[in-house]
């Protein structure tokens, strides 16, 4: 029997743009660049090799997102993903952590899974949550923040590093992983792989095809809410000195002078 | 005066410094009502009266180190069952944010996570976060249901505030879902002897500049001579100098010691969002243009092999 790989990826504002707030204090995604989630990568790449290792399997890349997210599920065809899902409605606007994991959820249900993979947090939001609330939705083992993963026999074993200790992970599917961005190099799609990915099937839904109603997402059913963002103040321009033999002593003395020594 | 629950984080019933912070802002809100779970449970109440809890549930199963996550948030679920909180703190560790979440999740509550600050508001506790790489500071707060919050470590001060803390057994009944993870094993972290990298006052880090795993001996002698922990960047860490518990940044720990400082780091907008928060920063880099720079209160530019090596010899001299 095929193994049903869905991969979950996220449309993210450019880390290295100008990143800020529209004026309804949701994530500005029309003014910055935007791009597929590069921990998100990760989730792509283990999924491959998952399918690789497997008889018989097929990855679906789920996205929940504006149009230009396509982007990001165009991107994960082109790295060798079979197929994608797009999300989309204008209601979604606003939507926070416990909505998205709703819609996620309703949409991985109705494409039918035995393994979700998610990144191990989304590069804007950081919450690295999602995942832990796929699990709870969708009733399965959550096996996250793996920085090693494998998966035979219906099992999936990995290792998850955290403060206090190095864990070996054991669940049977279906399940929800997520993976870290020590769990190895995302691979470049190839010249093939971007001529491929423009004949590869994009499905779009919208929360009437995932019996979803809108008061339930968006900013109407966000659970929090923003009331300020401001940008923070540029730090003062410090003192910075060149080398000149006694670099060391004088930092030292700056140091003694805002008593660390 | 409302309660607060506290979810303490511990190991084998020594509590971590971010659990009695979370003590200091839940006292703004209400009274601390502390959740201690797993082995040693019983052993936190002590520290956690000193700090201000008026009570400490605890449950102790095995359960709670054999699978992941779950059996934690069922319990964390009774207790808000049990008390009927204005509030759910939990420390912001990656355990800790999946914990709150699925907690929020099942008590229709939303979530709040990596709150720099929190304070008491008229429409319930208002947090702080940084956000974009902390270049913004954003105020939120939970408009539906009971407010669960991640906090980050170095949020408040420790503070004594002696309270009863009496111990209460918390009655847990763990769910179908409890035992879908197993941990099959566990590897402990080595201590180092050094301070905890989230916790720590001051902070020093290397990166590739530092140029091989040896070399990182210059780093921890500046460390040492400060009393401080060792970090370092995600390309020292991905060349294999540096442990990836010690990277600092976006993917690695998030700190926000009193004072920072960066050698050989060029300061990449994934850097600055783990470090940028610190109180002092200090750089040193031999390129003038590092954009490091534009964080620093002081810097440096120079050769790391020489500059750090005599701040340490004069930091060691002016302790004598
Ligand atoms: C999704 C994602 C997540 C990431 N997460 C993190 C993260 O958590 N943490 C992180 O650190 N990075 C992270 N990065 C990587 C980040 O973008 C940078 O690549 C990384 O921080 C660079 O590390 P560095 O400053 O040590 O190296 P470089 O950028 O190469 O800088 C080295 C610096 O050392 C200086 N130098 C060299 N020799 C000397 C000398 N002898 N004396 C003094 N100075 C010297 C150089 O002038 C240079 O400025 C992430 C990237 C991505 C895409
Ligand atoms: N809008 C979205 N569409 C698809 N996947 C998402 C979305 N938001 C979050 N995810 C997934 O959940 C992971 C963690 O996100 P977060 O909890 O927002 O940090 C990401 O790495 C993605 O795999």
């Amino acid at each position: 029997m095929s193994l049903r790989i869905v991969v979950t990826v996220k449309y993210v504002p450019d880390a290295t743009g100008d990143r800020h707030f529209a004026d309804d204090l949701t994530v500005d995604r029309d003014d910055v660049d935007g791009l597929l989630s590069e921990l998100d990568e990760y989730a792509v790449e283990q999924a491959l090799q998952i399918a690789e290792d497997a008889d018989d399997a097929e990855v679906t890349v789920l996205t929940v997102g504006p149009e230009d997210a396509k982007d990001a599920l165009r991107k994960a065809l082109s790295m060798g993903a079979d197929k994608a899902i797009h999300v989309e409605d204008d209601d979604l606007h606003g939507t926070d952590a416990i909505g998205t994991s709703l819609v996620l959820a309703k949409a991985i249900e109705k494409a039918g899974y035995d393994l979700v993979i998610s990144g191990m947090a989304s590069t804007d939001g950081t919450m690295g949550v999602v995942p832990a609330l796929l699990a709870e939705r969708l009733g399965v083992p959550q096996v996250t923040l793996l920085s090693e993963v494998s998966v035979e026999d219906g099992t999936v074993k990995g290792r998850r590093d955290g403060d206090a200790a190095s864990e070996q992970l054991q669940a049977s599917l279906p399940a929800v992983v997520s993976v870290t961005d020590q769990s190895g190099e995302a691979r470049y799609p190839s010249f093939k792989g971007i001529m491929a990915a423009k004949k590869k099937p994009v499905q779009s839904w919208d929360l009437e095809d995932l019996e979803i109603e809108a008061e339930e997402v968006g900013l109407e059913g966000a659970y929090t809410t923003v009331d300020a963002a401001t940008e923070r103040p540029a730090r003062t321009a410090g003192t910075i000195v060149k080398d000149e033999g006694e670099g060391g002593k004088q930092l030292a003395e700056f140091l003694a002078s805002q008593k660390f020594i | 005066m409302a309660e607060v629950l506290v979810y303490v984080d511990h190991v084998d019933g020594a509590v971590r410094k971010p659990t009695l912070e979370l003590l200091t802002l839940a006292r703004r809100i209400g009274e601390p009502v502390a959740v201690a779970l797993g082995g040693g449970a019983g052993d936190t109440a002590a520290t956690l009266a000193e700090h201000g809890a008026v009570k400490v549930l605890t449950h102790e199963a095995a359960e709670y180190a054999d699978y992941l996550v779950v059996p934690k948030v069922d319990a964390l679920q009774a207790a808000v069952e049990a008390v009927s909180p204005a509030a759910v703190l939990v420390p912001s560790s990656a355990e800790g944010k999946e914990i709150a979440a699925r907690l929020a999740l099942r008590i229709g509550s939303g979530i709040i996570t990596d709150a720099v600050d929190l304070e008491a508001g008229d429409e319930g506790p208002v947090a702080t976060q940084s956000v974009f790489a902390a270049s913004f500071t954003t105020k939120s707060r939970v408009s539906k249901g009971t407010p669960v919050i991640t906090v980050k470590p170095n949020s408040a001060a420790v503070e004594a505030a002696p309270a009863a803390g009496s111990v209460e057994a918390l009655a847990v009944t763990f769910s179908d879902q409890a035992t879908g993870t197993k941990v099959t094993a566990r590897t402990p972290r080595e201590s180092t002897g050094r301070p905890e990298l989230t916790e720590a006052a001051i902070v020093v880090s290397g990166g590739r500049g530092v140029n091989g795993a040896e070399n990182f001996a210059i780093i921890e002698a500046l460390a040492d001579s400060l009393g401080a922990a060792v970090g370092a960047s995600r390309a020292a860490v991905d060349a294999g100098w540096y442990p990836h518990t010690n990277q600092v940044g976006q993917t690695g720990k998030s700190v926000s010691p009193q004072l920072y400082i960066a050698s050989g780091i060029s300061g990449a907008i994934q850097h600055r969002a783990g470090m940028q928060t610190s109180k002092t920063i200090v750089a040193v880099n031999k390129d003038p243009e590092a954009p490091i720079f534009e964080l620093v209160d002081y810097g440096v530019v120079g050769d790391l092999f020489e500059v750090v090596p005599q701040l340490t010899e004069e930091i060691k001299a002016r302790k004598g």
